[in-house]
């Protein structure tokens, strides 16, 4: 479950952030999850709730709100945009598992649909990030 | 907001020391120092781990002689031992495909690597830094604060112009430079080591040319016995590794 890892990073960059704004409270944090990394949301909320408790400044139960960012990966060298699902059934376990540990695997085990280039760009939904944090001063 | 770098410190946390084996040209042979320096600390029963980020083209996993070992998945990864080094590196999520990473996308591997890592405690954590003064150089100096670097450089004039331009830079920022090691030497000459003191480094001394060492790779117990690895030993005494 390397899901906790991911949100150990958010409950201490949300805590960190928290602690810089001088907030009593930390009420709602936003996480937007990309899809290339594949997590398991349920997994990832329990690690956040489990990892919430007892920080300073306290984070209020429920206070974590998960949004699904869709991929876009655009080839640099034609210009095709495609989303990871569009390709996903080409990818084996193995290597769909490499990616959620290490979305930018994707590069190694996928090409551009259209011209078969590996020089695309991750430009939507890498992974996990913190789109805003609200609290009580 | 980028959560990742928040949790690096915490991970890196029960380490003792990191030596980072360096080099600003490449083929010089830092994956076989970092290599034989992990299996040396291991041998004196030192918890060690050994960290590939050499994202392009890693081989570290070729001289211990990996197989089928993969991380443990355990709120994070815990990387598996092998010869008593714990060893993470890129290829357990490329196999033996190639790698063409953009340098945006460099920084990210390292940041993801450093955030679900879950090295434990360690006395060492030694890293195999790929060529040059690139991303990686730069995450390592910028996320892991305590490194140590050791400088790998062969004879050649053209390597020590691009070794010399690396301990510029860990020198300008004021990095700890254990010294400099020089590989595959066939001469006695003395060009490195005085080019290394006027670049204020310290030169640890020689590793021979030992045409041997081609059959010592992917076997470590056979490698720990070569003539390159008591060459190694007698450096790593000096700066009492």
């Amino acid at each position: 479950m390397h899901e906790w890892a991911l949100a150990e990073s958010i409950v201490m960059a949300a805590v960190e952030e928290a602690q810089k704004e001088k907030l009593k409270k930390i009420t709602q944090v936003t996480v937007f999850i990309g899809e290339l990394q594949q997590i398991e949301k349920e997994i990832f909320l329990f690690a956040l709730n489990e990892l919430a408790k007892s920080q300073k400044p306290p984070i209020i139960k429920d206070a974590f709100l998960l949004k699904t960012e869709k991929s876009t990966l655009t080839c640099k060298n034609c210009g095709e945009n495609w989303k990871y699902d569009d390709m996903k059934k080409k990818l084996n376990e193995t290597e769909s598992e490499s990616i959620h540990f290490i979305p930018e695997v994707v590069f190694v085990h996928a090409r551009c649909p259209r011209c078969g280039s590996p020089d695309f760009e991750i430009t939507k939904g890498r992974g996990v990030l913190i789109s805003s944090i609200k609290g009580v001063r | 907001m980028e959560p990742r770098t928040s949790v690096i410190e915490k991970r890196l946390k029960d380490i003792n020391r990191i030596i980072a084996v360096a080099s600003g040209k490449g083929g010089v042979g830092k994956s076989l120092v970092a290599s034989s320096l992990a299996l040396h600390l291991a041998q004196k029963s030192y918890r060690v781990g050994l960290l590939d980020l050499d994202l392009y083209g890693p081989s570290s996993h070729i001289i211990l002689g990996v197989k089928d070992e993969f991380p443990i998945e355990e709120k994070g990864i815990i990387p598996p031992k092998i010869h008593g080094i714990s060893f993470m590196s890129i290829v357990y999520f490329t196999g033996e495909k190639p790698s063409p990473f953009r340098g945006v996308d460099i920084s990210n591997i390292i940041l993801e690597l450093l955030a679900i890592t879950q090295w434990g405690s360690l006395d060492f954590l030694i890293i195999d830094m790929p060529p040059g003064i690139g991303n990686e150089t730069l995450d390592v100096i910028r996320y892991m604060k305590t490194s140590e670097f050791l400088v790998v450089t062969t004879p050649s004039k053209v390597a020590m112009g691009a070794v010399g331009k690396l301990l510029m830079i860990l020198l300008e920022l004021k990095k700890p430079v254990l010294g400099v090691i020089e590989n595959m030497t066939m001469t006695d000459s003395s060009f490195i080591k005085k080019e290394v003191h006027r670049l204020q480094a310290r030169y640890l001394g020689k590793i021979h040319f030992d045409e041997h060492l081609e059959e010592s790779i992917g076997k470590p117990d056979r490698l720990l016995k070569t003539l390159a690895m008591k060459d190694l030993s007698r450096i790593l005494q000096k700066i009492k590794l």
